[in-house]
Formats: structure tokens, C-alpha cells, sequence
């Protein structure tokens, strides 16, 4: 069983519509933004690449769920959220070993945001 | 100077607040080391060859004396009584212990100082011109666009892991003295034809094992979509750069691999996305951070006792002639304090030096110090009436070497004394070099000369930009010392040629004395520069001093 991650913690994944899983390599420009649900891989948390892929959907108008899924750690939940990802989901094990206090505790993310001062102003 | 606001000063506590608890998950194992190393890194704490190093960021080089001060502190108290500043406009402190990280973060924050994001795979502090707001040739002070860039990029949510790191710098003025060629960005303030000010953007340039001279993507792009077009670079390049191999994931390549067309058309397509999500606070912000490096109040003064003590006193003239800059402001100078004493670590200061040089900020030079990417101290505003009473006051403390762009002024990386990547040592070099040529008493005569030593191929040392480069290499377990000649990091920046084959480590010195005989033999006049010398003779010369005929045939 997979976990899901969001502001309010941990929770089992809720979700039974179809899904769309993207490659850590998939090109935004190709995506189909009607999806319920984008699911975009992380292969290791030292790929960022997904941040982006999450930022240029955003940017596209997605407006559906987006999830990072794979090697996230608790001290990039505020980087995902941010990106534009509704929510992490990670496996038992990792889960295990970071529990959700950890993940919790960047729940604030909208906090200390230098890009919420550089673009809005705030 | 920038000041920090409400929600700097916040932000940064929180930030420290946060490692706190990381060394705290990793000690407990909720952290794996690799998964600890990225948060330590963004942090500025490196694993070392001994021990732990942290390097400490000093925003586009500007410091004041209360900062400076606290930098004393932390030498005295978590290193060894010095700190060693860099090529990038930090300093680094060698020998903490993990558990007092987190202290040294927050005595820093105390004087609005961090290392956030001074390491790792990230974009890097932005670096800028150390004579910036002094400079006579200066369009503008690059200084308020690298703090926009600075909160811009601290903790962005897209590029925290990257494919690589990512080192941006800024000038303000033609004559490029913060090597904007050889970044992965490089913005340079121009006027357009209009007489708008703006930035010919530069990316790709680099040094490291594949060194490239960065490329125009943009002649004129206007200030107010400078946080977008960046953002835009950064953006492709995070999609594009690769990541299968760290020795070919810096930008250079990527451009390079995929050409300088492709990479423009998509920043380009990807500028117009991101261009109407920047509806002019950061152009108000950046006002405002522009008001706190108004320029202090210099008026146009007399040059006192000044002209008295440079006809009487041959000691201080030499060092005005080589360490005091020309001002924009008549009756003012630039003042270059080196950190290269003939035999000493360069870019080292001891705690009591730092405190020294504070204190002449304050009495003399309107609070402000500057640290320069060829490792020397600067103060950049002060009165030429002053420079006798400072000048003395450098010499107690040994800080008044002058040598400031002459052969002892060396570039050296830590080299194998400190670091885990090292395959030669560097700072032995470069203290040979300097105290051979200061036995010699030819410093003055060879006239300006940039030597830059790196310990391996990763280029720290900026040796392909050295007039005379020297790279430090591992031949089967024995060090051996490769030079390149005609390097330059200016605007007309230009990579280094290879002489030929290497020289053990009791060979080098020798090996440099040959090329500055050969130099001083062959140049035209005094006024003839090395550069100069060798752009007009080529290699040939220097190579027939390097190496003996029959080595020449062979190769």
C-alpha cells in the first residue's frame, strides 16, 4: 500500500479513476490536460526535474489533481506544493522511516515563499 | 547596503530552524546520508578530506564591518583562528563539527549572513564586480539586480535539484572583472541604442574539465523581464540538462550538445509563458532594494598629506601603485587589500586581520568591505588623503603586501591540503612561486601577471584563465603539473594553451621562471604586458624555454 501525503498528513489513496503517469522525461507540451488525475514519477529525489513537469502543467492551466509520486522527501514537501503539486505519494517504507510529523511540518509552505514576494508582491 | 527586512531576517531563522532538525533526523536515522547530503549541501556544509567545511556566502562580495566581525568570531571560535575566502565570493571555515552547524547558522543570521545554497546541485550565490558602486567605467551598480537574483533564487521550489550546479554572476561595467564569461549565466549591463540600460545575457560559459567561453543568447534584454527570461533559462535547462553523467550535466554542455539555436528558440518559447506571471512586483521590488545601495555622500576632496608620502616613501608608493584602483570620484580611491603575502595560504585572514580590516571600514571607507574573486579584500570608497594612515595601519598587521594583480597575487583552489578531489597541491605552489620571485625582486619589473593553480582537473583554481595556468594532475601516484599560457577572464575572455607535457612538483617553479625569462627577454618594452607579450609572439618561444630540443622534436 502505497501512502498519499497532503497538509493534513497522511492518508491511504483514495483515488479509483484512471490516471495519468508521466515519465520523469514527459514533455508538458504533450500532455492531456482532461486528466482527473497526473501522476508524475520521481525516480530519486535528486531529480528535479518533476518540479518543473508540475510548474510548466500549472502554467498550461491543468486543473485537475497533481501528484509526485515516487522518492519524495518530507524536506521537499514545501518544494512540491509550491511547484503546483496537490499532493506525494510515497511508499510504506519511506513512510516508515519519515513519519508524518516530518511531512507535517512542512505544511507551512506558503510561509517564507521569497517567489510569493517576487511575483505577487507579498 | 541591502538591509534586511521582516521577512529576510524571518526567513532565515526559519531556514536555520530547519537544518537544525535535519542534523537532528539524520542523527536519528530518519535521514539517510545520501538523502542528508543534498540538505547539508544547500546549506553550504561540505564532507572534506579531514572534516567538514562550511562555506559561508557573502552576497555578490559586499560585507560591513559588524558582518566581518562576526566572520572573525566564528574563525576564533569553530575554526582555527582563520577563514579562507574564495573565488566566489565566500568564505569557508574548515573544521566544524556537525553539531555546531546549526550555532554558526544562527550567529550568522544575527548579522543578516547565511550559507544557504552555497553548495549542491542548485543556483549558487550570485556573484558581482567587488569594485561595483566605485568603479569609474561602471553603466550602473549590478549590486541591486544580484540581490533581486539572490531572493529570486533562494529556496525556488522548481530548481532546489537541479542537473547540476549553477553559478550566476553580474557586472555593470565593460571592463568585466567578475568573470561573467565563464558562468553558466552571465549578465553584463549595456546600453541599447535608445540609451535604455539593460543586460546582454551570456550563458554556457564555464571552466572546469570542458572549459567554454559562455554565448550571447540575448544582446538587449530590458531590465524589468529579467527575473522571467532567467527563470526561463533555468527552466529549460532543468528539463534539458543531463543527468546520466555529472561531468556532462553543467549547462555548457548542454548548450553545446544541443546547440546555441535550439536552446534560444525554447528559452524564448518559455520567456513569453512565464513573462505575464511578473506583473512588476519584482520591478518594485527591486526598486527598493536599488535605494539601500545609494552610493554614501563623497565629496570632492583635497589629497591632504597624500602626495607628500608617495614622493617620500617608497614602500607605500609601490603599494599605491599596485593596490589603489582609480575612483568615479576624483579625491577617492579603490583600495586592493591583499591576502597573498609572499608565502602565505592565499585568501587566508586570521580573525585578528579581519578585525583590522573592519575597523578601517569604519574609520575610513563609509562601512563598506568587499570580498573579490581573486581572493583580496577591498575597500571600495576611500579618501586618498587617507590611504597613508590606512596603509600603515595594513602593514602591522601584514595585510599591506603590494602585490595586488602582480605574479604573487595567485588564484589557488584548496588543492590537496583540504580537499577530497584534489590530485596535486596547490597553495605549496603558489607560496613557492610568490616567495621566489619576491627573492628575486622581480615582482614590479614582470609588471601585471594573473597565475591561477588548480589542484585537478575541476578547475577551481580558474587556471584556464590564468595568463599562466597550472593545473596539478595524478601521473601514476605522482604529482605533475601541466601550464597553459594566453588565459584570460575578461571580456575578451580567452581558455589557456597547453605548453606541453607537465612538471613534477620540484620542476614547476623552475618551469615559471623560464616562461617570465623568456617573457622579460622577448617583451618590447616594459609597458608590454605578459598577455600582450605572449599574444604577439605564440607559444613558440616559451615552449623552446619549457622544454629541451629533443623533447620538442618528439612531441
Amino acid at each position: 500500500m502505497a501512502v498519499v501525503v497532503t497538509d493534513a498528513g497522511f492518508a491511504p489513496d483514495d483515488w479509483a479513476g484512471t490516471v495519468l503517469e508521466l515519465a520523469p522525461d514527459a514533455d508538458p507540451n504533450e500532455v492531456d490536460l482532461q486528466a482527473p488525475l497526473i501522476c508524475v514519477r520521481f525516480p530519486s529525489f535528486a531529480d528535479g526535474r518533476g518540479f518543473t513537469i508540475a510548474r510548466r502543467l500549472r502554467l498550461a492551466g491543468y486543473a485537475g489533481r497533481l501528484r509526485a509520486k515516487g522518492h519524495v522527501i518530507a524536506d521537499q514537501y514545501a518544494m512540491a506544493r509550491r511547484a503546483g503539486f496537490d499532493e506525494v505519494e510515497i511508499s510504506d517504507d519511506l513512510a516508515a522511516r519519515q513519519p508524518q510529523e516530518q511531512w507535517r511540518a512542512r505544511a507551512d509552505w506558503r510561509a517564507h515563499d521569497y517567489q510569493a514576494r517576487v511575483r505577487q508582491g507579498v | 547596503m541591502y538591509k534586511y527586512n521582516d521577512f529576510d531576517e524571518a526567513f532565515v531563522r526559519e531556514r536555520v530552524a530547519q537544518f537544525r532538525a535535519q542534523v537532528q533526523r539524520r542523527i536519528d536515522g530518519a535521514l539517510t546520508e545520501d538523502e542528508f547530503k543534498p540538505l547539508r549541501l544547500m546549506n553550504g556544509l561540505y564532507l572534506q578530506l579531514h572534516a567538514y567545511m562550511l562555506r559561508v556566502a557573502v552576497p555578490y562580495g559586499t560585507l560591513n564591518p559588524g558582518q566581518m566581525r562576526q566572520l572573525a568570531m566564528l574563525a576564533e571560535r569553530f575554526d582555527r583562528g582563520y577563514g579562507h575566502f574564495t573565488t566566489r565570493q565566500n568564505i569557508q571555515y574548515n573544521w566544524p563539527k556537525l553539531q555546531d552547524v546549526p550555532d554558526m547558522l544562527d550567529a550568522l543570521a544575527d548579522v543578516e549572513m547565511h550559507a544557504i545554497q552555497t553548495s549542491g546541485n542548485t543556483i549558487r550565490n550570485v556573484t558581482s564586480d567587488h569594485f561595483a558602486g566605485a568603479a569609474a567605467d561602471e553603466i550602473e551598480d549590478p549590486r541591486p539586480y544580484a540581490e533581486l537574483l539572490r531572493q529570486w533564487s533562494t529556496d525556488h521550489p522548481e530548481f532546489q535539484f537541479l542537473p547540476r550546479k549553477f553559478k550566476i554572476a553580474v557586472t555593470g561595467a565593460p571592463n568585466d572583472r567578475a568573470v561573467v564569461r565563464a558562468h553558466d549565466i552571465g549578465l553584463q549591463i549595456v546600453k541599447n541604442d535608445s540609451g535604455e540600460t539593460g543586460f546582454k545575457v551570456i550563458i554556457g560559459g564555464g571552466l572546469g574539465r570542458t572549459p567554454m567561453v559562455g554565448k550571447v543568447i540575448r544582446d538587449f534584454l530590458p531590465k524589468a523581464d529579467l527575473l522571467p527570461y532567467v527563470e526561463a533559462i533555468v527552466s529549460v535547462y532543468n528539463l534539458l540538462g543531463r543527468r546520466d553523467n555529472k561531468y556532462k550535466a553543467r549547462i555548457k554542455i548542454t548548450v553545446h550538445e544541443n546547440g546555441l539555436d535550439k536552446i534560444t528558440r525554447l528559452v524564448e518559447a518559455r520567456f513569453v509563458e512565464l513573462r505575464p506571471h511578473f506583473q512588476g512586483a519584482d520591478v518594485a521590488l527591486l526598486e527598493r532594494i536599488a535605494a539601500q545601495f545609494a552610493p554614501p555622500p563623497l565629496p570632492e576632496v583635497g589629497l591632504g598629506a597624500f602626495e607628500q608620502a608617495f614622493d617620500s616613501d617608497p614602500v607605500f608608493r609601490a603599494w599605491v601603485d599596485s593596490n589603489v584602483a582609480e575612483h568615479r570620484v576624483p579625491g577617492h580611491a579603490i583600495v586592493t587589500i591583499s591576502l597573498k603575502a609572499h608565502g602565505q595560504t592565499p585568501g587566508d585572514a586570521t580573525a585578528e586581520q579581519m578585525r583590522v580590516m573592519a575597523d578601517l571600514a569604519e574609520a575610513f571607507g563609509h562601512h563598506e568591505l568587499r570580498i573579490s574573486h581573486e581572493q583580496n579584500v577591498i575597500l571600495p570608497h576611500v579618501a586618498r588623503a587617507d590611504l597613508y594612515a590606512i596603509h600603515a595601519r595594513l602593514r602591522a598587521a601584514g595585510l599591506a603586501t603590494a602585490n595586488a594583480g602582480l605574479i604573487s597575487d595567485i588564484i589557488a583552489c584548496p588543492g590537496m591540503d583540504y580537499c577530497a578531489l584534489a590530485t596535486a597541491r596547490s597553495i605549496p605552489v603558489a607560496q613557492q612561486i610568490a616567495t621566489r620571485f619576491d627573492a628575486l625582486k622581480l615582482e614590479h619589473d614582470i609588471g601585471p601577471l594573473k597565475i591561477k593553480i588548480s589542484g585537478c582537473i575541476n578547475a577551481c583554481g580558474h587556471h584556464h584563465v590564468g595568463h599562466i595556468g597550472i593545473l596539478g594532475l595524478d601521473r601514476a601516484g605522482v604529482e605533475n603539473y601541466q601550464i597553459t599560457l594566453g588565459g584570460t577572464g575578461t571580456e575578451d575572455m580567452v581558455v589557456g594553451d597547453r605548453t606541453g607535457p607537465g612538471f613534477a612538483y620540484d620542476q614547476i617553479v623552475p618551469a615559471i621562471e623560464r616562461i617570465i625569462a623568456t617573457y622579460l627577454d622577448q617583451r618590447e618594452a616594459p609597458e608590454e604586458t605578459f598577455l600582450d607579450a605572449y599574444r604577439r609572439l605564440g607559444m613558440a618561444p616559451f615552449k623552446a624555454a619549457l622544454y629541451p630540443v629533443e623533447k620538442a622534436h618528439a612531441a
